[in-house]
């Protein structure tokens, strides 16, 4: 077609409607790329630990503080929120989990699950701390 | 790969609002994604008015009224009018339908918004570039591989096994599912998408194929095949109400199953 102007690329992302499923495949490659960070905090915890004593309260107290304590609690949301997405995943390579109801109540126990623990395991931190 | 943004030729401005059809008391607002290749122009959103008491019910209803009483350069496909020919498949408030299936009525938003099939290239309006969709198909050979000389009458097939097509010989390739994925937006190029790979699923299943092995390695690629990341779009999208995402896990399990 000589002459004729190059061809536009119809809109995507900017105007498909958000579907939950679609939402939380994207979440679940957020929280994938999180845990590289989350756990690159831990080893940094365990380096300080085998260090030396003020190398592990400086981590230690870093980590303690509420700016720390937030990235933490986030760090445990998207670990448990990957691993039950995890489960999802592995509910599907079975074959099963794609009907219209299975799937989206799948995801809903997917994020429903990820706070509920997330919420219980920073209440059993707080009674084991004391 | 993936890019969020539209290049520069694509972003959509503000079109052309169109007069209401005048003595009219029930409207219905129409927003519709517009590119003409003669003109030079970026694409735009052209705002028109249809008639509800002198238009059928459905959106591709409205979009005929538009081309026959309001605007005759508005460009789209149709043919069938009854949701079996696939040819006019497009984004209806934010999802992949067939507009002649829509009804107005079923529209969520205010005004009915009318894009082309996402991520593709538009060749004017409504109408997208199909070539490598169509090609795409062709690739996974849709058709019966047999090695055995053929009967005297037909291949014949018992009931429980056609039973197994169902679900799978009823698409139309309307594009929807392929083009309502992200997946396929971002690596079309080298993931077959949805339609294709329900089709490779609708022969590898066929009890009267041969060919399955050599199918199967033609899919096992970590683009062809394994770019399905099940986020569901597809089967949501279809409206066959066919399940390619499950085609495809089908697939992914006989790849793991013949290896035993």
């Amino acid at each position: 077609m000589a002459g004729a102007a190059e061809r536009p690329l119809s809109p995507h992302l900017q105007i498909y409607r958000p579907m939950l499923t679609m939402m939380m495949s994207i979440v679940h490659r957020i929280t994938g790329v999180a845990l590289y960070f989350g756990t690159l905090l831990l080893v940094i915890w365990l380096i300080a630990a085998a260090s030396s004593p003020e190398a592990f309260d400086l981590v230690n107290g870093i980590y303690g503080s509420w700016i720390g304590l937030i990235v933490l609690v986030g760090y445990s949301w998207a670990l448990i929120h990957h691993a039950i997405g995890g489960i999802r995943h592995f509910i599907w390579d079975t074959g099963a989990g794609f009907g219209p109801e299975a799937r989206e109540l799948m995801a809903k126990l997917t994020i429903g699950g990820s706070i509920g623990l997330t919420v219980l395991l920073w209440i059993a931190i707080w009674l084991v701390k004391g | 790969m993936v890019q969020l943004t539209l290049p520069k030729n694509s972003q959509i401005t503000e079109g052309k609002v169109w007069p209401k059809p005048a003595g009219a008391n029930r409207l219905t607002e129409y927003r519709i994604y517009r590119w003409n290749p003669d003109d030079g122009k970026n694409p735009s959103v052209d705002t028109y008015y249809v008639d509800r008491d002198d238009c059928g019910p459905m959106v591709l209803d409205g979009l005929i009224y538009i081309k026959n009483k309001v605007d005759p350069t508005l460009t789209f496909r149709r043919s069938c009018r009854e949701g079996i020919c696939g040819s006019c498949a497009m984004n209806i408030d934010g999802t992949n339908t067939l507009a002649c299936l829509k009804s107005m009525d079923d529209v969520d938003a205010s005004a009915v918004k009318i894009y082309p099939l996402p991520h593709m290239p538009v060749v004017k309006d409504l109408v997208p570039d199909l070539t490598q969709f169509y090609a795409q198909h062709a690739s996974v050979e849709p058709w019966l591989h047999t090695e055995t000389p053929a009967p005297e009458k037909e291949w014949r097939q018992g009931r429980g096994d056609r039973e197994k097509l169902d679900g799978l010989y009823e698409c139309i390739l309307c594009a929807c599912c392929s083009t309502s994925c992200p997946s396929y937006w971002w690596n079309g190029d080298r993931y077959l998408g949805p339609a294709a790979l329900l089709q490779a699923y609708r022969w590898l299943i066929d009890s009267r194929d041969e060919a399955t092995g050599d199918r199967l390695d033609d899919l096992e690629d970590p683009f062809r095949l394994y770019r399905c990341h099940t986020i569901m779009n597809c089967a949501k999208a279809c409206p066959k109400g066919l399940n390619p995402a499950k085609a495809i896990a089908e697939i992914k399990k006989m790849m793991v199953a013949r290896q035993f």
